[in-house]
């Protein structure tokens, strides 16, 4: 990386995927052919910046050992991300990184893996799914939790019936206001499902990236099963602006998101977490 | 020359002179539109001279001293070295797009000439130890504020007239300079005791035409210390403050702070060591060059916490909390102090005056 932390590197876009009506994912690759090996970590993040527009913060998707290309799942919801998804293949991009603490995967080889997931688009923890499953005779019982409102909100559908047929695999998804008759899975909170997760608390690690109100939903019934507070690991997201911590914008408490996080073990920020305005 | 020495009121100039032969473009105060503020300096009649400060919460104003012949008899205006180094404003980088849509991306590091500046006052160079563990000793530095840092010969002067805000004593920072400083100066009635801290210090020192301290000098500016010490009546509450902050997220005292609170931000942009910033992107019209800037920002403005469409913060208690949360306690947590080092600033300027000091006390109370 450059010197200067705040300043991006020049990279292609080499293919834009439409995920779902507002979510898509670009591929990229450094034009700089010197940035050849681009190490990161799932759950770390770039800065994408789009010329003339500004930067924004987007986890990286594609599983750390393919060079080949560095990918970032985006929602359209904002001015930049909005602008964003206008960009075709051939474009050109700013990014830097990668940036933060990623998810503790060495931690996890070895134990059970409950990764719970809500919202529209979790991006970053659908890159550990990739990840443990390219690698599944590391870990033990994986568990994928997801909760959505409504059904065409699941992204990567497909893969789900794929993930599932992996060995030693559950999958439990809930649509919280899906009413339609054809919905395979649970309607409701995915929260309900919590009891029917098979995990040892003894040996078990549980990632989870989403509303927050979900996350402090989810905490209870894993630590009432006895799974320690410490082996609870949440993504966080605040306004993030310069990624190094120095911008001051993702500070929750004395944490910096960007650098100490955004991937957290429970107890680091406990003290804030579901106190409003933090 | 950790020795003190003197340097008379009249060869006063001769410092100045002599630090603009060696290179330095020399900052000094200066009364400005009612408030002695940082400026370029050439001359020593164009300092403060006479005039002393009187400054409550929501208030400040110059008025006469009964010392006419002093430079220095009053207590820090609004800023003083934040916008030296961390500027309110700084160009980060410029990108530009070619024929073939590649763009190419320039940092845009500034060019600085040697900066000398005269009147740093303990509490600022307190605070600049803060500002510089923020910008260049955690994981990231920053070259702007690092090329700008680099630059700096600071004169500090020794505070003798600290004003009713001040509280510095009761953060350990002041009244006297402790470090950080090239030089040092102490002010008494004819003549000026003179110390360096550096040796960038130590050789303008050595180049100046100085005497030997008398017994009697010495004596003048312990006593002068110990006179500023004790005028200062206002310090923190006499408790762990940080902890106590810890256990305050759910007070009522935040929801009366937030009636009397503008949530302008007046405080943020006074404070020496608020170090939030947003960016800025000017696009050019042609379509083809675009400058992206680092602007300061403050945790009272709404956008500051905004995220899919939404305020984390959208209440003034809730970024008042932040504000003091952060300053007096998380600060702490992130550079093993306190974010205050009493300058008092926070509390001059605030358009309603609202005093920290109060709030903590308050704070401190149960409820
Ligand atoms: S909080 Fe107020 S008194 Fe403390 S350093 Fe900042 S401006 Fe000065
Ligand atoms: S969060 Fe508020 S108090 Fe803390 S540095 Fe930023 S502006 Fe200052
Ligand atoms: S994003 Fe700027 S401090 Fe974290």
């Amino acid at each position: 990386m450059s010197e200067n932390p705040y300043l991006p590197f020049e990279a292609t876009v080499v293919e834009r995927i439409q995920e779902t009506q507002s979510i898509f994912t670009l591929r990229l690759k450094f034009c700089d052919e010197d940035v050849c090996e681009y190490p990161f970590k799932p759950g770390q993040f770039n800065m994408l910046y789009l010329f003339g527009v500004g930067e924004v913060a987007i986890s990286i998707v594609s599983d750390p050992e393919d060079n080949a290309c560095c990918d970032h799942t985006i929602r359209a919801v904002g001015r930049v991300t909005h602008a964003m998804s206008e960009l075709k293949a051939g474009d050109k991009i700013g990014v830097r990184g990668p940036f933060g603490r990623g998810w503790p995967l060495n931690e996890a080889e070895g134990k059970d893996i409950v990764l719970i997931t809500g919202g529209l688009g979790c991006a970053p923890v659908s890159s550990v799914i990739q990840y443990v499953i390219r690698r599944r005779e590391r870990f033990n019982h994986l568990v994928i939790m997801q909760g959505v409102k409504h059904r065409e909100d699941l992204i990567w559908q497909d893969q789900y019936d794929q993930w599932g047929k992996s060995a030693d695999t559950q999958i439990l998804l809930a649509a919280s206001e899906d009413k339609s008759t054809n919905w395979p899975w649970f309607s409701g909170h995915v929260i309900s499902l919590m009891d029917k997760v098979e995990f040892d608390p003894n040996n078990a690690i549980a990632m989870m990236c989403g509303p927050e109100a979900m996350m402090h939903a989810a905490i209870k019934p894993l630590t009432e099963r006895g799974l320690p507070e410490e082996d609870i690991w949440l993504s966080m997201e605040r306004n993030m602006q310069c990624a190094v911590g120095h911008c001051g914008h993702c500070q929750y408490g004395a944490k910096f998101i960007c650098k100490d996080g955004p991937v957290f073990p429970y107890p680091e920020i406990k003290d804030y977490f579901g106190v409003r305005g933090y | 020359m950790k020795q003190q020495k003197i340097l008379k009121k009249k060869d006063f100039q001769s410092l100045l002179n002599l630090l603009a032969a060696e290179g330095y473009a020399v900052i000094g105060p200066q009364i400005s539109d009612g408030a002695i503020v940082y400026q370029s300096l050439d001359h020593t009649s164009q300092l403060p001279i006479g005039f002393t400060d009187r400054q409550s919460p929501g208030s400040y104003t110059l008025e006469k001293s009964a010392n006419e012949d002093a430079y220095f008899a009053w207590a820090n205006g609004p800023q003083a070295l934040k916008p030296l180094l961390f500027q309110s404003e700084e160009l980060l980088w410029t990108a530009s797009k070619d024929e073939a849509n590649s763009i190419r991306f320039e940092q845009c590091l500034p060019v600085v000439k040697p900066i000398a500046v005269l009147g740093v006052r303990a509490c600022d160079l307190a605070a600049l130890e803060l500002q510089d563990k923020h910008f260049l000793q955690k994981e990231f530095v920053d070259p702007y504020y690092q090329k700008r840092r680099e630059s700096l010969l600071l004169i500090a002067v020794n505070c003798s007239h600290p004003s009713a805000n001040c509280f510095c004593v009761s953060t350990g920072d002041g009244p006297s300079a402790q470090k950080h400083y090239d030089i040092v100066l102490t002010e008494l009635d004819d003549v000026f005791l003179i110390a360096s801290g550096s040796g960038k210090g130590e050789k303008i020192c050595g180049l100046l035409s100085l005497t030997e301290a008398t017994e009697n000098n010495r004596q003048s500016a312990v006593e002068q210390e110990e006179a500023a010490i004790k005028v200062q009546t206002k310090r923190l509450p006499d408790i762990d403050v940080p902890v106590m902050l810890k256990n305050k997220t759910n007070h009522s005292r935040w929801d009366l702070i937030a009636e009397k609170c503008l949530a302008c931000g007046n405080c943020t942009s006074v404070c020496p060591t608020c170090f939030c910033h947003t960016k800025k992107e000017l696009h050019a019209l042609d379509g083809k060059n675009s400058q992206h800037y680092r602007v300061w920002d403050s945790c009272f403005s709404l956008e500051h916490g905004y995220i899919h469409g939404g305020a984390v913060r959208s209440e003034t208690s809730q970024q008042y909390r932040q504000w003091l949360t952060h300053k007096f306690s998380a600060w702490v947590e992130q550079y093993g102090r306190s974010g205050c080092v009493g300058c008092g600033r926070c509390i001059s300027w605030c358009p309603v005056g609202i005093d920290v000091i109060e709030e903590l006390s308050a704070l401190s109370d149960e409820a």
